[in-house]
């Protein structure tokens, strides 16, 4: 590790542009779905008046980021993972119950989710586990407290009853991905989302008579010698246990309305009135769009206050309402040259730690972008998490900017650091 | 390490390669389908309409017949959300149970029409200020305001026609989807026929209401609303004074008077009895009276003028004289005897006590029956027609010219158009051209086959009145009347010939068959009729026309099951043609008036 601290590069605008940029079409989407009307006025009681405090509040924070020792958050990378598993431990017991999850701390009128921080401390740690130059990556150990490392708060978060913030620490295996994990385990993991989709589907029996007759076939018409029919007939006998495992799991461990979201999400339930209600208002905004939308603060659903929760989780359908498809593509562009942008800083920094780190900023952020958006358009389940940097909330939206402004001023950092390239 | 970066390049790919599939979706949802503008429309524009006042009807003198008074509908909107409705509240406000209001609800839902159904109709002027206030808890409910028809002169029933809910069957007709369900339209006689014009054009504006229902602001600032046109005043040709006469004279007989404004064709005055009342067929008292009506069995809802059906009888020898004349077939001189009737072979016509050998002006005077089936058999057997057929035809002719036998195309519906059977009827029943004026001897003196409205009838005497034209008989008044009520009808008769008929007419009332009923003053001329009814007593018959010189109206008469003629169609058109023309002093005849006001006639 180089002393030059002063030998920093220049913070990389192209990121902060595009993180400004973002933030702006949320705070408009945000002003438009809470302000109710279309004559402009302005009050800080609001949901957008107190947006815009997070908003100052957060590239505050972003900026004084750069005024600490970038080596203060390798050194505590541990310290911050233990310090908010506390807290997503704690917050199961003293925590405020919302939505039938008990993941907010209140204090006063002040709220605070610590899943969303918790995002940071395992973001910290995995770095800093993974880039150890001590650390083995074939060793069974490491794998062990790498799969802890993001297993600890996914068991936490749905402890308090919140699933879909948990689901989102299983975007971490990109980084693993980056970092050299097997692509057999990703293609197993492939294999093993669509099993579970059909099994949810069409059933155990159903997929079960399946495999069979699939292997069956091959057996049959397909010359193997033995050796190789006996590991194909030992993966088929694998696929039925794993998919006896999703049945139950489905059935016995799922909640009721859990098990719900996921078959309208799947199309297999129609629901217009319960649960997909949501969702169907949802695409009733964005779809009323049109190509170029019905224009700022003329968006009929969302002054009709239609779409539930829309300030929050489906703010993407006020986007979509007033500015159309073109409005709708320009977010995801912007979001899409952010995402590549934090792929190209990943790649250049020396130090591994960093790179690891970049990782794990890109493949929270893009898993919070395409489960939501996916989610108001019908393609995924409402999981309620939010769009980064558009989404009402402090909590989400300081985490996010702290998350990349670290990267930012880590970035600033890379000429110091040793190349740890092996 | 090469490996590795390989597999940034593999992530950049795939996260660009999600983003298309979120930008497909999006591009599938907002441009290419249009089920969810649909969707979006329907959940949050509501569209409230304004409803013009209908038009005024008003008589040929200005005075108004029909007004409006509103009427007060409360609607609710759908889809209906039941968590934010408070039932206990809502129920006390419009006095119901929570049973009723389930009730009503799922009816509302049934036949609700742009997401709106009618929640309650015709609410009174107390209920509408109670429940108008409380309102504004239940963004779901609105009230709507419409007007229902009031009468000034409660007069003229049939002729006004009246207002009602529109029926599946008219919504499915309108083509130019101008009304919902629940709206009204007119449903018989003016109201009906002028519906466009009375009804104006009703408003839209378009608000946009959030996920409670409550309405917001403007749609699109208002942009795509439509300002309410308040409906035409139909200014009609009735006149008030006489119509309501009329409705006295006749009422307690079953019968007719059509009196007609002969140099322009304008209904003065239509009358038809057994008949009610028009207030009892406004909105709110619709319901309780209309199926009272239409099961009655005096049939107090036909309208006999237009619709029912006569044989002339004698007052057809009006029409005989002036074909007979204008064909040569007689002259004013031709003289045929009467032996107390018509004999030819066993058939006999019987005729009533008068000087022998009348000629044309004292057959009519004295209606001799003989004189005409002569006339008859001149008309049809002239030596230039080959067959009967052609002598037939061309006598059908002139009827047809006269707007017999076909609809007049009156403006109001459910004209008949009489009976003129063609040729082809007496081929079939005698033979093709196996018959002569002997089989069909009972039409020559207004009998037989041949049936005739009292409209028609009145349009004989209009033309007769104008020596050999007319104008279709009408009701509307406004300033620009259709090309039909003004063109004028000639019948083919020469003027010459009128002097003739005329003096006749003129003769009955002085000194024939209507001697009776002649008014000091007034130069009426008329011709009686009594038509043998299979069904019981005859029908009393008239037509009238005065004054002789200069008409100023002319007029037809049908009391049915009343006996002769003279007796009571007669005094009845006079008094009518008396009050038509002296207006406001007192009838000459105040015995002839009372006995005809006071005197019932069981229909049989």
């Amino acid at each position: 590790m180089s002393e030059k601290i002063y030998g920093q590069s220049r913070v990389d605008g192209i990121t902060v542009l595009l993180y400004l940029l973002l933030v702006f079409c949320g705070f408009l989407a945000i002003y438009s779905s809470s302000h109710g009307s279309d004559n402009f006025s302005f009050d800080f009681s609001t949901k957008y008046g107190k947006q815009l405090i997070w908003i100052v509040i957060s590239i505050t924070l972003g900026a004084v980021l750069f005024l600490m020792d970038v080596r203060f958050f390798e050194a505590f990378s541990y310290a911050f993972f233990i310090a908010w598993m506390l807290l997503l431990f704690l917050v199961i017991f003293f925590g405020k119950e919302v939505n039938g999850a008990r993941s907010w701390f209140a204090i006063g009128s002040f709220r605070l989710q610590p899943a969303e921080f918790a995002k940071l401390g395992v973001a910290l740690a995995l770095s800093r586990y993974v880039s150890d130059i001590d650390t083995d990556m074939k060793s069974l150990r490491y794998q062990l407290i790498t799969a802890g490392i993001i297993l600890l708060p996914i068991a936490l978060i749905v402890l308090q009853g919140d699933a879909g913030s948990g689901l989102v620490f299983f975007s971490f295996i990109m980084v693993l991905y980056r970092e050299g994990l097997s692509g057999t385990i990703l293609v197993i993991g492939i294999i093993a989302v669509i099993l579970s989709v059909l099994t949810f589907a069409f059933g155990f029996i159903a997929i079960v008579a399946a495999l069979i007759i699939l292997g069956g076939i091959i057996t049959a018409f397909i010359y193997t010698n033995s050796r190789q029919l006996k590991i194909f007939w030992l993966v088929i006998l694998a696929c039925v246990g794993f998919t006896k495992a999703v049945d139950f799991g489905f059935s016995n461990v799922l909640q009721e309305h859990q098990q719900k979201r996921i078959l309208v999400m799947l199309g297999l339930l129609e629901d217009p009135q319960g649960l997909g209600y949501n969702v169907n208002q949802s695409k009733i905004a964005i779809g009323s769009g049109g190509f170029w939308g019905k224009g700022y603060l003329q968006g009929t659903q969302t002054k009709g206050d239609f779409v539930p929760e829309q300030h929050t989780d489906f703010i993407f359908t006020s986007i979509g309402e007033e500015f159309g498809w073109i409005g709708s593509t320009v977010v995801i562009i912007i979001f899409v040259l952010l995402f590549l942008r934090i792929s190209m800083l990943a790649e250049r920094q020396r130090s591994k730690y960093s790179r690891v780190y970049a990782y794990c900023v890109l493949s929270v952020l893009f898993f919070h972008f395409l489960i939501n958006i996916a989610m108001t358009i019908n393609l995924a389940p409402v999981i309620g998490i939010p769009l980064p940097f558009f989404s009402y909330g402090g909590s989400s939206l300081i985490s996010f900017t702290v998350l990349l402004f670290l990267l930012l001023r880590l970035d600033t950092n890379r000429e110091n650091e040793l190349d740890s390239d092996y | 390490m090469t490996h590795n970066q390989n597999r940034s390049t593999i992530i950049r790919f795939a996260i660009v390669v999600f983003a298309l599939i979120l930008i497909s979706k999006l591009f599938y949802l907002q441009v290419l389908s249009d089920k969810y503008a649909e969707k979006s429309a329907r959940l949050s524009i509501r569209d409230v309409i304004e409803f013009p006042d209908r038009g005024l009807i008003t008589d040929r003198n200005g005075e108004i017949i029909v007004f409006n008074e509103d009427a007060h509908d409360l609607v609710v909107h759908f889809p209906f959300n039941k968590k934010e409705f408070e039932m206990d509240d809502f129920c006390r406000l419009v006095q119901m149970t929570p049973e009723e209001v389930t009730e009503k609800l799922k009816k509302a839902r049934a036949t609700r029409f742009n997401q709106k159904g009618l929640f309650i109709k015709n609410i009174s002027t107390q209920d509408f200020a109670r429940i108008q206030e409380g309102l504004f808890k239940f963004p779901q409910f609105d009230m709507e305001s419409r007007s229902d028809r009031k009468y000034k002169h409660n007069i003229a029933a049939h002729t006004l026609g009246y207002v009602a809910e529109i029926s599946r069957y008219e919504l499915e007709r309108d083509d130019e989807e101008y009304y919902d369900i629940g709206e009204n339209i007119g449903k018989s006689g003016l109201e009906r026929y002028y519906e466009s014009l009375l009804r104006g054009q009703k408003g839209k504006q378009y608000f946009l209401k959030d996920n409670t229902g409550k309405l917001k602001e403007q749609y699109n600032d208002g942009a795509d609303d439509t300002k309410a046109v308040v409906g035409t005043e139909l200014k009609v040709s009735l006149d008030v004074l006489i119509q309501e006469y009329g409705e006295k004279l006749i009422a307690g007989k079953t019968g007719s008077i059509v009196a007609i404004e002969p140099a322009t064709g304008e209904i003065l005055a239509m009358v038809t009895s057994p008949g009610y009342k028009p207030d009892m067929f406004a909105i709110k008292n619709l319901g309780k009276n209309y199926s009272k009506l239409a099961t009655d069995p005096s049939k107090p809802l036909i309208n006999r003028a237009t619709t029912s059906m006569y044989p002339p009888g004698s007052t057809f020898k009006v029409v005989m004289s002036l074909i007979g004349l204008q064909e040569g077939a007689i002259t004013p001189n031709t003289r045929y005897s009467c032996n107390g009737g018509f004999h030819i072979g066993g058939l006999t016509v019987r005729c009533h006590g008068h000087a022998p050998r009348p000629n044309v002006g004292y057959a009519i005077q004295t209606s001799c029956n003989a004189f005409y089936c002569n006339t008859y058999r001149e008309i049809l057997h002239q030596d230039r027609f080959e067959n009967i057929e052609e002598g037939y035809n061309n006598w059908k002719s002139y009827l047809n010219r006269m707007g017999l036998g076909d609809k007049l195309g009156t403006d109001i519906s459910g004209e008949k158009p009489g009976n003129v059977p063609n040729a082809n009827y007496f081929h079939k029943i005698h033979g093709q051209n196996k018959w002569n004026y002997v089989r069909i001897i009972s039409m020559s003196i207004g009998q037989g086959e041949l049936l005739l409205t009292p409209m028609q009838m009145a349009n004989i005497s209009a033309m007769v009145a104008n020596r050999g034209y007319f104008y279709t008989p009408h009701f509307i008044r406004s300033d620009n009347v259709p090309e039909a009520f003004t063109t004028k009808h000639e019948v083919g008769i020469d003027d010459i010939h009128f002097t003739t008929v005329v003096n006749g007419m003129r003769n009955v009332l002085t000194n024939g068959t209507g001697a009776y009923v002649q008014i000091p003053g007034i130069d009426i001329c008329g011709k009686t009729g009594t038509v043998q009814n299979p069904h019981g007593e005859n029908h009393s018959i008239f037509i009238a026309f005065a004054p002789k010189d200069n008409p100023k109206i002319a007029i037809a008469t049908v009391v049915e099951n009343a006996g002769y003629g003279s007796t009571w169609a007669a005094p009845i058109c006079t008094l009518m043609i008396e009050k038509y023309i002296n207006r406001d002093t007192v009838s000459q005849r105040p015995e002839l008036e009372k006995k005809m006001m006071e005197t019932e006639i069981p229909i049989q």
